[in-house]
């Protein structure tokens, strides 16, 4: 028996996991946008702050903590473990590059996913990390402080400039996710499927646009 | 018309293999791509060369025998159309045209432009079918079949298994043929007895031989020479989750979740 036929999960299940996975940052990514906005409101940081000690404190939410983890790393590991198959499928590789059309960005999906796990990462060791209390905060910041936090990284034109580009890849993996996801768990109808393609690519602009916003807020008008 | 042509050569399933330039001269532009190979196969038959090997049969678009990717395209630049449906008259005067065979590590290439599909006839085999005994003809109609369902039935069962599908996606993934393999016999209710076992199968056997996973490019769709829609990806994964979940055990057979 070859290693291909040694398989737990078969094709289908493995690629549905990683779509709830990601359906369920989706819909994460829409709550951490909302809190993040807040950040612009001209009230010291008040409702920024209030929010964000909601979202420490609650116990419902520290528990979400917790599947957030489980689901940035489930889909991280299907999405590496799905892409690595897929290159071994294909041994020996065609001498003419590929002129069919294809949804578009779909092709770079683990290229664009790598860039927001770089993002990511950094963005953890920024927040998260001094949160519990593995890296120290910048002098003049508390620990807990996410407010001041945001401010002194915004005023840096440096972290602005990483942070837009890991959310104008996020806003290309997303444009093509969405819909890649209805897809995969088998809700694709000519009902509903124009809509779907055009709601993940309204969804697309909103998130990535709605995060970009912020920095260019902080360069423009503060 | 004049054409440069290169060609994967391989001589065997062992040879390494490689690309190899040919000067087509004199082409008709009505001739269709075959009868340029055949021309071009007779000249190299002429100078005591080995001609190009690469399949075909009923030369109508619907046997789904031929295959070649074609300047990145498998079946060439036309939408909807086999190779065997193509004609030179598509493509500019003096170009460069590349051939290679399907790449898939299911689909080894046995000579030059010729792969071993029988991967897709493993697949059929492990449920690409109703158990019926034959017998008398049962009358037309003995079993209502709502209009919509035959359509999408017969739209899926349009499918000629080429292989086209697996040649363009990026992931060589083969979800487009079975998608439609499965869904032909879902959609109706002769194949409904069996939905639950045959999806199962079809699916374990093709992740068995190696075929990439699906990750939505939908360049099958754009390939496909009988235009099988995506739809039936989902409707395969739909029916798999559905067999997955609620179908009632079977002793003897066990299948990966
Ligand atoms: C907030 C972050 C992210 C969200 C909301 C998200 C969401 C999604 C969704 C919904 C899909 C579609 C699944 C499908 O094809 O059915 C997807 C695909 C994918 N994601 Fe992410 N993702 C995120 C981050 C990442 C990261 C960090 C990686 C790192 C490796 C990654 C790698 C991939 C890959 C490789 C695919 C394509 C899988 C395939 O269909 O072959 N994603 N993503
Ligand atoms: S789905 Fe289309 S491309 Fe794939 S084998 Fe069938 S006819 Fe060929
Ligand atoms: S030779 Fe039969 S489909 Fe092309």
């Amino acid at each position: 028996m070859d290693r291909s036929e040694r398989r737990t999960l078969s094709s289908i299940t493995g690629k549905v996991i990683m779509a709830l996975a990601g359906l369920f940052l989706v819909v994460f990514l829409l709550v951490h946008l909302g809190i993040n906005l807040l950040l612009m409101a001209d009230d010291g940081g008040r409702a920024f702050t209030g929010a964000a000690t909601f979202m420490a404190t609650n116990p419902v939410i520290r528990l979400f903590e917790v599947v957030l983890f489980g689901g940035f790393l489930i889909h991280m590991m299907f999405g590496v473990g799905v892409s690595i198959r897929n290159r071994r499928s294909r041994p020996v590789r065609y001498q003419h590059k590929s002129e069919s059309e294809t949804s578009p960005l779909s092709r770079y999906m683990l290229h664009s996913g790598i860039i927001v796990f770089i993002f990511l990462a950094l963005h953890l060791i920024d927040f998260y990390f001094i949160k519990v209390g593995l890296v120290a905060p910048p002098a003049g910041v508390e620990r807990h402080d996410f407010y001041h936090r945001s401010l002194v990284l915004f005023s840096d034109k440096g972290y602005s400039a990483v942070y837009l580009v890991g959310f104008l890849f996020l806003g290309f993996h997303l444009n093509h996710a969405v819909q890649a996801a209805f897809q995969t768990i088998g809700m694709n109808h000519n009902k509903y499927t124009a809509g779907i393609k055009v709601f993940s690519m309204l969804y697309a602009i909103i998130v990535a646009g709605g995060f970009m916003t912020i920095p260019l807020w902080f360069i423009f008008f503060r | 018309m004049i054409f440069t042509l290169k060609i994967w050569r391989q001589k065997n399933a062992s040879d390494k293999g490689g690309l190899v330039t040919y000067k087509a001269e004199d082409i008709s532009p009505d001739s269709s791509f075959f009868e340029m190979l055949d021309q071009l196969n007779q000249q190299l038959i002429a100078k005591g060369e080995d001609p190009v090997a690469f399949d075909h049969d009923c030369r109508e678009g619907i046997c789904g025998t031929c295959s070649l990717y074609i300047n990145g395209r498998p079946h060439g630049p036309l939408k909807g159309t086999t190779t065997c449906q193509l004609h030179m008259r598509s493509f500019r005067n003096g170009e460069t045209i590349y051939v290679e065979p399907w790449r898939c590590g299911a689909f080894p290439v046995i000579k030059d432009l010729i792969v071993d599909r029988s991967a897709f006839d493993k697949i059929i085999q492990a449920g690409g079918y109703v158990s019926v005994n034959s017998g008398g003809i049962p009358d037309a109609n003995t079993i209502p079949v709502p209009k919509p369902d035959a359509d999408a039935a017969f739209d899926a069962a349009a499918c000629i298994g080429c292989g086209a599908c697996v040649a363009s996606c990026p992931n060589a993934s083969a979800m487009l043929f079975v998608g439609a393999k499965v869904s032909h016999l879902a959609l109706l209710p002769q194949g409904r007895v069996e939905a639950e076992h045959r999806v199962q199968k079809m699916v374990a056997t093709m992740d068995s031989l190696g075929f990439g996973n699906c990750s939505n490019t939908y360049a099958c769709e754009a390939e496909c020479p009988k235009e099988i829609a995506v739809t039936n990806i989902a409707r395969m994964n739909r029916e798999f989750l559905a067999a997955k979940i609620f179908a009632e055990k079977e002793k003897q057979i066990s299948f990966t979740l």
